[in-house]
């Protein structure tokens, strides 16, 4: 049974915006994806060169030394604008704070075997500035890639990258009972210990990376997959038997983020491989000299976590990798 | 020791101040395998000096998780009554289709600046050394985003009933009165972080936004746009936000060093008068569009500038700084201002986006009223003789194309500061080449950055040059995508009237 209540209804004189009708080939209903991403950014007629890097005009297609016809073809398929985006991550939120009050509530953190806590204190919390260097990148490639497409969710993974590194810092937090000497602690490992420098090399490489898609392809393809998989999943899982199952509540944001962005980073790569053999090739060099870079950053902390299971783990977290950018039509 | 062991002593736990400083500028560190001069390549070339990142002051205590937890809940709220305003013909409820047209100069004009601000942020965000100010950078970066898409949404119901608001991002690229927000804030954004901090968190969002943002929403509220009021009151916490990080970088800098004091007030004179210019828009939409007007621009510039203005400058001047340069020109012009503005685009609009009308009877003894000085003196006898002119179908159009002030890029309509009757005209030699403004403050800002204002891509210019489209109206028009006809000349006879007339002629008969 359905009900009708009369509205008067007019007639609309067109359905979209011009520009998006333009895209979709007519004038027909858009969705608020579709019209709060085409086109917002400027592509002619600008006034001044930056006095920061005078070379290019201020939004500049040969910031990149992929080519596109397009660049609104680097379409996010989770459709995120502002709104939906915002209210994706505060569900995801609301279920974290549940685990964390969980958590807490039942002091479960202290269950965890004292050895392996210690292992917890050394491989994640100084992640958080692993954190901090993704959300630089992701804020580099807002400032100077090109289209809306890709820098609006570029937008959106600065913000989650600083929520994540905020929801470590809480890990420590709860871990160091409130005093903070756990985040102290892990910036020192960050800066000086032996077994996080080459990870701390690749990140400060990485910053100061010129070309956005090369640095795209760096975090958020191969670093990431290098990391999340190894940190949430496979000491996640060693982790159960040492009680530390709690970890594994708190740290659930990550691993559905992670599940959720590698759909966004797959689309981005792929489209852009597919468009050309040249863009194939450069993706696929990039791809190539950063994977080692990971696989050498990642090992020492492996090894520490898992000793003599580390080496085999990382090799399953790189066949995965290596198998996921073939997918993605690039040579390994 | 051990983490284990530290959980068993029992430490002291983080205030909450500490506890923030923990979880965003403990994030940073000084980096090694890369010089901090080549990560942060852009801190220092602008001369201002930082001693001491650590000294700023957040001016928010936000984290991701509060942010997305607040943020998520305004955009429920917003978006419901978005799309009850479109499921319920909203738009019908405006006081009068006239209205439409202050929406069309926000969409074309203000909107794409929303967008802009959001990538200049994300610059500034990347690249000032401290986590700290990065953070509060990176999170306006994001509202600023939102603030565009939010703005493209509301409207985007008015664009289904109405012209002018089909194509805005190619217009503000490409249309000539258009080229004066684009390219203040390209000015901004092609300025180092420090300046473009200052243009657009101090001067912009601090100093001026009660005089754009809030004139606009406030303008929706009284004339029955329930949904442009919505997005504005749900913007407004965000505002907030953006206007506490404006005064903090300011005294940010002049609190790091004394040398830095003449840099930040030459930026705040520069970026007051672009800011300024910028306003006559808003000064023409408040007295001249709004069927249901709110208050003049006379009452407003007191309100905000003057008094509020005056009170920020006072506070600021233990620091050593100055009331903006021309401040005195700009309440000097707050009586003639809107009313210059709005009979060059009575003249212009067979080139605009919107509609222009000569004002009814009771608007123009309104704005008598409000401007008792120089209304009657100086306006109202020429908008009667454009009137009769009209009703004899003689409506004049100019098609002589006016010049343009190389640094604001408005038309040369401006008057002497202390002669309402004398046109203001500037200009000076650079590099064997004269260039023309339209006030001491836009030449001042050519002198100080010539090589940076020659580059101004001036409308009038390119369309005798031949870049727009071709030599006659309809061929720039169609270069701008307008459609003539229905974008743009008088509202008297064009489609939007026709058919709000037929939209609410149930109304009209009712009333009877």
């Amino acid at each position: 049974m359905t009900l009708e209540i009369k509205t008067t209804s007019l007639k609309p004189r067109r359905h979209t915006f011009a520009n998006v009708a333009r895209r979709l080939g007519a004038d027909k209903p858009a969705s608020r994806y579709d019209e709060a991403m085409f086109d917002l950014q400027a592509t002619d007629i600008f006034h001044y060169r930056p006095t920061w890097e005078p070379q290019y005009e201020l939004f500049d297609a040969r910031r990149t030394a992929i080519k596109m016809a397009d660049f609104y073809a680097l379409r996010d398929p989770r459709q995120y604008y502002y709104g939906t985006y915002t209210i994706a991550r505060s569900r995801m939120m609301e279920s974290t704070e549940k685990n964390f009050s969980f958590v807490e509530k039942r002091s479960q953190m202290a269950s965890i075997d004292p050895a392996w806590a210690q292992k917890i204190q050394d491989y994640l919390i100084p992640l958080r500035h692993f954190e901090w260097g993704a959300n630089m990148n992701n804020s580099q490639i807002t400032d100077v890639g090109f289209g809306t497409a890709i820098t609006q969710a570029t937008m959106y993974a600065t913000m989650d990258r600083l929520g994540i590194a905020q929801l470590i810092s809480r890990v420590g937090l709860m871990m160091d009972g409130g005093s903070g000497e756990s985040l102290n602690e892990a910036k020192l490992a960050w800066l000086n210990g032996p077994m996080w420098q080459p990870m701390r090399h690749m990140v400060e490489d990485s910053l100061v990376v010129p070309d956005w898609f090369e640095l795209f392809v760096a975090q958020n393809l191969v670093f990431d997959a290098m990391v999340y998989p190894l940190v949430y999943s496979e000491f996640d899982s060693v982790g159960q038997a040492h009680g530390a199952a709690p970890l594994s509540m708190l740290c659930d944001f990550m691993a559905d983020w992670f599940d959720e962005t590698s759909r966004w980073v797959n689309a981005v790569i792929s489209t852009a491989a597919k468009e050309s053999e040249e863009n194939r090739v450069l993706l696929s060099g990039w791809y190539k000299s950063w994977a080692e870079r990971a696989v050498a950053a990642v090992t020492p902390i492996a090894k520490h976590v898992l000793e003599d299971e580390g080496e085999a783990a990382v090799e399953r977290a790189r066949l995965t990798l290596e198998n996921r950018a073939k997918v993605l039509s690039l040579t390994v | 020791m051990s983490i284990a062991d530290k959980s068993t002593a029992k430490p002291r736990k983080l205030g909450l101040k500490e506890r923030y400083a923990h979880l965003t500028r403990g994030l940073g560190w000084e980096t090694t395998y890369q010089p901090m001069s080549k990560v942060f390549p852009f801190t220092d070339y602008e001369g201002i000096k930082i001693h001491d990142w650590d000294k700023w002051q957040d001016p928010f205590r936000l984290t991701m998780d509060s942010y997305w937890k607040f943020q998520a809940e305004k955009e429920r709220k917003l978006y419901a009554v978005i799309d009850s305003f479109a499921q319920n013909n909203g738009h019908l409820n405006i006081t009068d289709a006239r209205y439409v047209n202050a929406i069309k100069l926000f969409l074309t004009g203000v909107s794409p600046l929303e967008y802009s601000a959001h990538r200049g942020y994300a610059h500034v965000g990347r690249h000032f050394v401290g986590a700290g100010p990065r953070i509060a950078c990176q999170m306006q970066a994001i509202d600023e985003l939102r603030h565009a898409q939010t703005q493209i949404h509301t409207i985007s119901h008015y664009n289904k009933f109405f012209d002018g608001l089909h194509d805005a991002r190619h217009m503000h690229d490409h249309v000539w009165y258009l080229s004066v927000p684009k390219s203040f804030f390209e000015d901004a954004c092609s300025a180092g972080p420090f300046e473009f901090l200052t243009a657009i968190s101090f001067s912009f969002e601090y100093v001026l936004t009660s005089l754009l943002f809030v004139p606009f929403m406030s303008g929706a509220a009284y004339n029955g746009d329930m949904a442009t009021v919505t997005f504005g009151f749900s913007a407004q916490s965000d505002e907030a936000r953006h206007m506490t990080l404006g005064l903090e970088i300011i005294k940010f800098m002049l609190e790091q060093d004394e040398g830095n004091v003449p840099i930040v007030q030459r930026w705040i004179d520069k970026w007051f008068w672009r800011g300024y210019r910028l306003l006559t828009i808003v000064a023409m939409m408040m007295d001249y569009m709004l069927p249901k007007r709110v208050m003049s621009w006379a009452e407003a510039w007191e309100i905000y500038f003057e008094q509020g203005g005056g009170a920020l400058f006072e506070d600021l001047s233990r620091y050593g700084i100055r009331m903006p340069k021309y401040h005195e020109v700009a309440s000097k012009e707050k009586g003639r201002l809107s009313h210059e503005v709005w009979a060059t685009f009575y003249n212009y609009t067979q080139a605009t986006a919107f509609h222009t009308w000569i004002p009814e009877k009771d608007e123009l003894d309104w704005l008598s009223a409000k401007y008792p000085e120089t209304f009657d003196q100086l306006y109202r006898p020429r908008f009667e003789y454009w009137k009769e002119q009209s009703d004899q179908g003689k409506r004049f159009y100019n098609n002589v194309l006016p010049q343009l002030c190389v640094t604001c890029q408005i038309p040369m309509i401006f008057t002497e500061p202390d002669d309402p009757k004398t046109i203001c005209f500037r200009s000076t030699l650079y590099k064997g080449e004269r260039y023309h403004f339209c006030s001491d403050g836009c030449k001042d800002i050519f002198l100080y950055e010539p090589e940076k204002y020659i580059q101004s891509w001036l409308p009038v210019h390119q369309i005798y040059q031949g870049n727009c489209g071709g030599a006659t109206v309809p061929e720039v028009l169609n270069w701008y995508h307008m459609s003539l006809g229905n974008d743009n000349m008088d509202y008297q006879g064009s489609p939007d009237e026709t058919l709000w007339n037929e939209w609410t002629a149930d109304r009209h008969k009712s009333a009877i």
